[in-house]
């Protein structure tokens, strides 16, 4: 699970965050305007907005803190409670339903014993249906953080559970971009 | 024609190296850039984006050089926006634009910048293309390190700022003022218009939003001129257009075609048709909030706006949605209706409501509790949706809903007829999050 925070215990962003949301706060023509940033920046270093985030962004950026729940809760991708280790995100649109979404997911979810929407108990795997990914010409296509595998098959996320599994990421299609 | 005859947009898809700044300067890229800052004014580069008659590759279509000269001339700060929150099903193309030849949308942002007299730039990416968010970070460093971003750009005196802003999962942001208004630090809800952004958007300011498509044209106009664009397409369609195709053809992709191709030779010669054993039953071919045609429809279309346009559809993203005849069309309603009841902002009460209703009544209908009346009330539903809401996620919901009911009708009566004889059933029992 991503870093659980007690409510009341301080907490000061790490280095790398500080820096982030430093420069957003340079470069963004407002304070307020370099919300989403902030966010990232705070989401990418814990997995999720603690409320000590919260406090944070409030006294950063001058904004009430109904504003900040209010981008927070708007987002789907904002998180404001822990995640499990692997968020499994399956595109459940046209374009890869048409090409086996719905046999994909079902295989998942035999395969995890946990519904669409559902975390394992262990906390390792979430599975979740998500919208168009834009590996359309791809499908069916799940989304591992940065990682977009394509071209899905019940064989190949069973290889992919198996690695996630044993602790590695397996290479995905679009890891090119992030290798060059 | 062939795919390789028009390459003015795609021309390092599929290349290895195509998105680093050396390559892209070795084959003539920020070429554009330079002869713009060398000696031409913004109205002329204004004039020559108007003259090639460039659209809007969003999905509006509207004009971009006409746009661009809205903004008030005189206006003491201008914003930018490329907007990458790409997020119509079925389409892919500014993805491609950005993963293979990021350069190329880069030189062309900088110069439509440059021609509405912008100081400060976004590229809003949607937050799930994190991949590819890390990849145009790079070439914009990359940009500033060259000199081609930043103060005095090339010697020039003009400077620019270029933001790479990262969205974060809401098909909203699509929207122009959606898009902005999630930039000033609010949710992402879309702005009644007028006022337009390009009077005033960020911040009350004169700001423009641009596909990542319609800049990435810009840079080959003002090498090669207007009339070289327009020597491709037809004549309201000029240039050339990015198709993404998915569905099961024997060659999905994002395919860079002129105007006017006919869909039957595209169709035919360039996806090579169906995958072995699908019959074509029909086409979603602007991405998924166009009307579908069907296969007896479509054949007969040419793929530019006007030929579209008088088919009932509409060109839109580009994004092609090919669908099999195995499929079932009641199914892939519930797909849609599903995404647009998630999608819709819950600014507006005909949209808030009314993609529930549709998304439920479908629903019910693939339960196997439907009537005969449903199909009415669907209707009736659509009726109290279109044109009445602040922004199009309402009619991007009733179009592809009334299009799929026109032209499919026996399709939603045989499963109606079906389900009134055996009962109730869950026909979805997998996979679905409640809703």
């Amino acid at each position: 699970m991503s870093k659980q925070l007690d409510a009341k215990a301080p907490w000061t962003p790490a280095t790398g965050t500080r820096a982030r949301i430093d420069e957003a706060l340079r470069r963004y023509p407002t304070k307020a305007s370099a919300i989403m940033p902030c966010i990232w920046a705070i989401q990418d270093e814990l997995g999720h907005v603690p409320p000590a985030g919260v406090d944070l962004l409030v006294a950063e950026l001058g904004v009430t803190r109904a504003r900040v729940h209010e981008v927070l809760s708007f987002y789907t991708m904002f998180r404001t409670e822990p995640q499990a280790d692997h968020v499994l995100q399956v595109c459940h649109n046209i374009s890869c339903h048409i090409l086996g979404a719905r046999p994909l997911i079902a295989h998942l979810e035999k395969r995890l014993g946990v519904r669409l929407g559902e975390t394992t108990p262990d906390g390792r795997f979430a599975l979740e249906g998500v919208e168009c990914l834009g590996a359309c010409g791809h499908g069916p296509c799940l989304q591992l953080g940065k990682h977009l595998y394509e071209h899905l098959t019940p064989e190949k996320a069973d290889a992919l559970l198996d690695s996630l599994r044993r602790g590695q990421v397996p290479r995905a299609d679009t890891d090119r971009e992030l290798e060059d | 024609m062939s795919p390789n005859d028009y390459r003015m947009l795609s021309a390092r898809f599929g290349r290895r190296d195509g998105h680093k700044l050396a390559v892209y300067e070795a084959e003539g890229g920020y070429r554009a850039l330079r002869k713009v800052l060398g000696g031409m004014s913004p109205a002329q580069v204004r004039e020559e984006v108007k003259a090639a008659g460039l659209r809007g590759r969003g999905g509006a279509g509207f004009p971009a050089g006409v746009k661009w000269g809205f903004v008030p001339e005189g206006a003491d700060q201008v914003y930018f926006f490329v907007n990458a929150d790409e997020s119509e099903p079925g389409t892919f193309k500014d993805r491609y634009l950005l993963d293979y030849d990021p350069h190329q949308t880069i030189e062309g942002t900088i110069i439509s910048c440059y021609a509405v007299r912008a100081s400060l730039c976004f590229v809003y990416i949607r937050g799930e293309f994190g991949w590819l968010i890390d990849r145009v970070q790079k070439a914009v460093d990359e940009a500033y390190a060259a000199g081609y971003l930043g103060r005095d750009i090339l010697g020039s005196g003009y400077d620019l700022e270029m933001i790479v802003h990262k969205g974060a999962g809401a098909y909203i942001c699509g929207e122009e003022t959606g898009l902005i208004n999630s930039v000033t630090g609010t949710k992402g809800q879309p702005s009644i218009k007028p006022p337009f952004p390009a009077v005033s958007g960020f911040l009350g300011k004169p700001t423009i939003v641009n596909n990542v498509e319609t800049v990435a044209s810009v840079p080959f106009i003002v090498n090669e001129g207007a009339a070289a664009y327009r020597a491709f397409g037809t004549e309201k369609s000029p240039g050339t257009k990015l198709f993404s195709v998915s569905g099961p053809v024997k060659r999905p992709g994002v395919y860079e075609i002129p105007l006017g191709l006919p869909f039957r030779e595209f169709f035919n010669d360039w996806l090579g048709g169906m995958t072995d054993g699908e019959k074509l039953k029909a086409v979603i071919v602007g991405g998924s909030s166009v009307p579908v045609l069907s296969a007896g429809e479509i054949m007969n279309c040419n793929l530019d706006y006007e030929s579209l346009g008088q088919a009932g559809t509409m060109l839109g993203s580009g994004g092609m949605i090919v669908i099999p005849e195995s499929s079932d069309m009641v199914e892939l309603i519930q797909v849609l209706m599903h995404f647009y009841f998630d999608e819709s902002c819950g600014q507006c009460t005909p949209c808030r409501e009314g993609t529930g209703w549709l998304h439920r009544i479908v629903k019910r209908l693939r339960g196997g509790e439907g009537t005969a009346e449903d199909l009415d009330l669907l209707e009736h539903v659509c009726n109290g949706m279109m044109g009445l809401t602040i922004c199009p996620l309402a009619d991007a919901a009733v179009m592809p809903m009334r299009s799929f009911l026109a032209g499919f009708r026996p399709e939603f009566e045989a499963l109606i007829q079906e389900t009134a004889s055996a009962g109730p059933q869950s026909r979805w029992p997998r996979g679905e999050r409640e809703a």
